[in-house]
């Protein structure tokens, strides 16, 4: 509806020439889909993906006391990380509420990297903008940083054979620089899949080399573009939050599950104390997964209801999960219906179809199918 | 997959198709719906035989992995069958959606109704313009 015209990230003419539909996705053009959500959902699984994330937000802190801003703004604790090494946290506001969920990177004492969603970028670029001020120096690299996911259990052989061995045997969390397909760039081994992988930061005009060298090393090896269909389907599985949908400015980290990136042992940071608060008290509620049992599927917003008919609560992200081979969801629900096994009623547009809460995250990444590419 | 609309039926802006035959209407979902719908996980028709339905009614949903859409019928009159294969086999509608998906059928109330809905080659304009 917005008049505002979408930026499109360096891939685009990549994304239309392999027959991507293109949507508007928090102010940019995107490719929803290549060949279909189910069977791009199933190749990151069962081979390999290649995702353009370059719309995420880059914001880069440098100077002696970057460091401190960092740490002052995130629940996680920013201290413990050494140099080559990245941490997801929250980014959290007086109250407690979650304003981002991001990772942040130390290139090195004095040169950090904080990955924030694209829906928030300029939320972030206010907030670390403004806390950076006097302290550090402050960029917003977003428009020259792309960033390229490669995902999935042939994702690491499909790296090493493009050049990037040395960076297949990083260890989960660590990043360092490597050239990639020919091209310079920062590998890290994060991801938002549930899968093995890595992602890449390479400089805006270098993605398409890379893009197309990877694909075409890995193209043997079963490697697909994945859209943002998959991404959503595939971070589902895996019980990763999405921002806006499970987590938002109404919602704590720790009723989202969120508890183990909150350190309020660290040193002050912004929401310490009402995070401090919140956790002396028992949680009203929780965000829990739920397979849906009936013949539905759950979507954002729709209320979850106890068997007797009362609302307990609300779904925050539901699809069929393509991997899991059931309709699954997260939501909110009131705590005493957050053990696992406890039947709940969706209501889906005026159909009471049931479910159940069950053990996330939903899909684990098998450890008997062995790390392909770990063991070369 | 952008399969030319059969010209045998008429078309809705809905991205329904209507094709008469034997007293009936038969009623499904277009090539350009599905593919807007990516893979189909879930069809729920909501009538049965002997339902009566007001043209543009809807009367039930599909749905995809990433999104629901409502059914409507593109004509009025009463149910007589609806394709209870669908229930468990959604995926017929991204197989076949011009036959073995067809949806439900209906005894229009007037036989000539179905003769105002689009012919298929002003719905392939129609869905050329809408994509654009």
């Amino acid at each position: 509806m917005t008049e505002t015209p979408l930026r499109r990230t360096s891939l685009h003419a990549e994304h239309v020439a392999l027959g991507a539909r293109m949507v508007p996705f928090a102010g940019w053009e995107m490719p929803v889909q290549y060949t279909g959500v189910v069977d791009e959902h199933v190749a990151v699984r069962t081979a390999a993906g290649i995702f353009d994330v370059s719309h995420m937000g880059e914001l880069r802190l440098r100077g002696e006391y970057a460091g401190h801003v960092v740490d002052y703004l995130t629940t996680n604790d920013a201290k413990k990380l050494v140099d080559g090494q990245a941490m997801y946290t929250c980014v959290c506001n007086e109250r407690g509420t979650i304003l981002d969920d991001v990772i942040v990177y130390r290139h090195g004492q004095e040169d950090w990297l904080v990955v924030c969603n694209a829906s928030n970028r300029d939320k972030m670029v206010a907030h670390f903008g403004r806390a950076a001020k006097d302290h550090c120096d402050f960029e917003d690299q977003t428009p020259c940083s792309a960033l390229v996911a490669l995902q999935g259990p042939r994702a690491l052989e499909i790296l090493a054979a493009t050049g990037g061995a040395d960076a297949a045997g990083l260890a989960s969390f660590r990043f360092r620089a490597a050239t990639v397909a020919g091209v310079g760039c920062v590998v890290s081994r994060t991801g938002y899949t549930g899968e093995d992988g890595v992602e890449i930061f390479c400089a805006w005009a270098d993605a398409p080399s890379l893009w197309r060298g990877l694909l075409a090393a890995g193209r043997g090896a079963g490697l697909k573009p994945i859209g943002l269909g998959a991404r959503d389907t595939l971070r589902l599985e895996a019980r990763l939050s999405l921002y806006g949908n499970d987590i938002d400015e109404t919602t704590d980290p720790l009723e989202a599950g969120l508890g183990w990136v909150v350190k309020l042992g660290k040193g002050d940071f912004i929401g310490r104390d009402a995070l401090q608060k919140i956790q002396s008290r028992p949680l009203a509620r929780k965000l829990v997964g739920f397979e849906v049992t009936g013949r539905g599927i759950a979507r954002h917003g729709y209320p979850l209801l106890d068997p007797d008919g009362t609302t307990i609560g609300v779904c925050t992200s539901g699809s069929p999960g393509p991997t899991v081979g059931k309709n699954i969801g997260l939501g909110y629900v009131a705590s005493a219906m957050a053990a696992v096994g406890t039947r709940l009623v969706v209501d889906c547009r005026g159909k009471s179809v049931d479910a159940v809460v069950v053990v996330t995250p939903f899909y684990k990444k098998g450890a008997s199918k062995g790390a392909a590419g770990a063991n070369p | 997959m952008s399969d030319n609309p059969p010209a045998d039926r008429r078309y809705t802006k809905e991205h329904e198709w209507a094709l008469p035959g034997g007293g009936e209407v038969t009623v499904g979902i277009t090539a350009f719906a599905v593919e807007q719908l990516g893979d189909v996980t879930l069809v729920n028709i909501d009538v049965k035989p002997g339902d009566e339905l007001a043209t543009g009614k809807a009367f039930g949903t599909i749905e995809s992995v990433k999104t629901l859409s409502d059914l409507y019928c593109p004509i009025g009159g009463k149910v007589v069958r609806v394709n209870g294969d669908l229930t468990g086999k959604p995926e017929l509608v991204n197989e076949d959606c011009y036959g073995k998906a067809w949806m439900i059928a209906i005894a229009p109330r007037d036989p000539k109704e179905v003769e105002g809905l689009m012919k298929h080659d002003a719905y392939a304009d129609f869905v050329k313009s809408a994509a654009h």
